[in-house]
């Protein structure tokens, strides 16, 4: 994701309160300790490892969609919580990686043979396990390191690749349930207006670009 | 969470507390107190006078509990909660079965008059859900097959469709601008499967008359199918000619079959039926078990599909 604003950082628009990112991970990752607390003292109503699974599944996406939602925020609201996006991002990741070892561990009791058939034969688990995939060297390069290491224009690529990310996270809740109930639908036109936006915003500056752009969209 | 508003009842409805106390089920200790207590403070509870049956299955229970607040029962919401949540609204009485099609004696049935001209069964099944989980649930009720023979179908019905309740007034899920399915809920069997033994008009479980988000006053239950084959809050039995169309058959006919037998070996295109797991039974760390074919009721249905091929007709 381009992290630049075209016009230089503008100090217009909302003045958004600072608060350490600290604070961010740890409000974060409150629904996990919650869950984990009523998991463990059987307080998750009939079917709790279910339950676990799908909350834990639903609260990746939620911080995948809040991630994707920072830069049109600063583009089109001038709120600029671009300092948080990376705790929001690795939130998205820790949430990913509890949902799938729930999976793992709960849901199937590492029966491999049985994980595997699932990964090869059906396509909710095949695309959450490549989106699950698409997110490791994400969080791997979440770091100032990484950016300094691969240079800002590559690292940009390669966070590129949330998009295909949020389009898989949607298709597996998609192919997960019955019919097609309002929940799915919602996150999945979400994430579609969050990427439609992405892109008809580049197409738009490919057709008039901006004067004072330093390089020509490729 | 529930938060149970108090029905509106009449105090002759109200079943004396020393009935409880005396009943069957609380006298097996434990699993009754907590029955017990699940049942206080519930208008509608109305005991029923059931007959035990060698159909039955010995295994353990599913909780009340969890019998009354992990439902799929889509006119009141997609949530496993909101039929308990929201079906309070349906009015469950007075309540009338229309059936009618090709029979001799088609009718309107009360339900009153139905539970009152029966001799009730209590009928320990289990259940399992095309989603991959299952229970054991005491239903109380009648044969399904009692019913048939009452109307006399004539010779050409071969099918028998059953509707459910079309009442978007009283169903918050009907209002949903996502329609999840074509309403009404359309579920039909075979004739010969609907004259089998095991398929009964459950009236009750754990010897009440069921709750809403059970499919009160009046439902299917065919043990050896998938779960959505019980049709709930039924208001009409049609007996035809040709297979019928049902919901779920509709909404996706790859995924759901008509006949929707319980079988390990037909995947549903989604999602492997190999295994299951029995809610109630390990809480965070379920075990899953293998499913049987038709739910383990091979026994009794298995000569209904001799010749079929059980992978075309799933």
């Amino acid at each position: 994701m381009d992290a630049r604003s075209p016009r230089g950082a503008a100090k217009s628009g909302f003045a958004v309160p600072q608060v350490p990112k600290i604070a961010l991970y740890l409000v974060g990752l409150i629904p996990a300790a919650w869950l984990f607390y009523h998991g463990i003292n059987d307080n998750l109503g009939a079917d709790p490892m279910r339950y676990l699974e799908q909350s834990l599944g639903l609260w990746a996406l939620r911080f995948l969609v809040a991630t994707l939602a920072v830069t049109p925020l600063r583009q089109i609201l001038n709120v600029n919580l671009l300092r948080y996006r990376r705790a929001l991002g690795l939130l998205c990741f820790y949430y990913a990686v509890l949902h799938l070892t729930t999976y793992l561990v709960l849901d199937q009791g590492l029966d491999f043979a049985a994980i595997w058939a699932d990964i090869v034969k059906r396509p909710y688990i095949t695309i959450g396990m490549a989106t699950f995939i698409i997110l490791i060297p994400l969080a791997a390069t979440s770091n100032n390191a990484a950016i300094r290491r691969l240079g800002g224009q590559v690292w940009a690529k390669i966070h590129r690749l949330v998009y295909v990310a949020a389009i898989g996270a949607v298709l597996h809740f998609l192919l997960v349930v019955k019919s097609w109930p309002p929940e799915p639908l919602v996150y999945t036109a979400i994430v579609l207006a969050l990427l439609g936006y992405r892109l008809i915003r580049s197409l738009y500056r490919k057709i008039a670009p901006q004067p004072r752009s330093p390089r020509r969209a490729a | 969470m529930l938060i149970r508003r108090p029905a509106d009842i009449l105090p002759s409805e109200i079943t004396p507390r020393s009935v409880y106390l005396n009943r069957r089920q609380l006298l097996g200790g434990a699993a009754g107190l907590a029955l017990a207590a699940g049942l206080s403070g519930r208008g509608q509870a109305a005991t029923l006078e059931t007959v035990k049956s060698p159909l039955s299955t010995d295994e353990k229970l599913t909780s009340l509990q969890d019998v009354t607040s992990y439902n799929n029962y889509y006119e009141f919401g997609v949530d496993k909660g909101a039929p308990a949540t929201y079906a309070k609204t349906l009015k469950t009485s007075p309540w009338t079965v229309k059936v009618d099609g090709l029979v001799g004696k088609p009718g309107e049935f009360s339900v009153e008059d139905l539970i009152k001209s029966s001799t009730l069964e209590e009928r320990i099944y289990r259940m399992r859900c095309v989603e991959g989980w299952s229970m054991v649930i005491p239903w109380d009720g009648f044969p399904l097959a009692d019913l048939i023979k009452r109307v006399e179908p004539l010779g050409n019905a071969k099918y028998v469709a059953f509707e459910t309740a079309y009442r978007p007034e009283e169903m918050p899920g009907l209002q949903s601008m996502f329609p999840v399915l074509d309403w009404p809920y359309v579920e039909g069997l075979r004739l010969d499967e609907a004259m089998n033994p095991l398929a009964i008009l459950a009236v009750g479980l754990y010897g009440e008359r069921l709750q809403n988000q059970n499919g009160a006053p009046i439902r299917l239950v065919v043990p050896w199918k998938y779960g959505f084959k019980g049709i709930k809050s039924i208001t009409r039995i049609s007996f035809v000619e040709k297979q019928p169309v049902t919901s779920w058959n509709k909404q996706a006919s790859d995924e759901y079959g008509f006949y929707a037998n319980v079988n390990p070996n037909v995947d549903h295109p989604r999602w492997s039926q190999a295994t299951e797991r029995r809610i109630g039974e390990g809480g965070l760390f379920v075990k899953r078990r293998p499913t049987l074919l038709f739910n383990g009721y091979a026994e009794q249905v298995a000569q209904l599909y001799s010749g079929m091929d059980l992978r075309k007709f799933y």
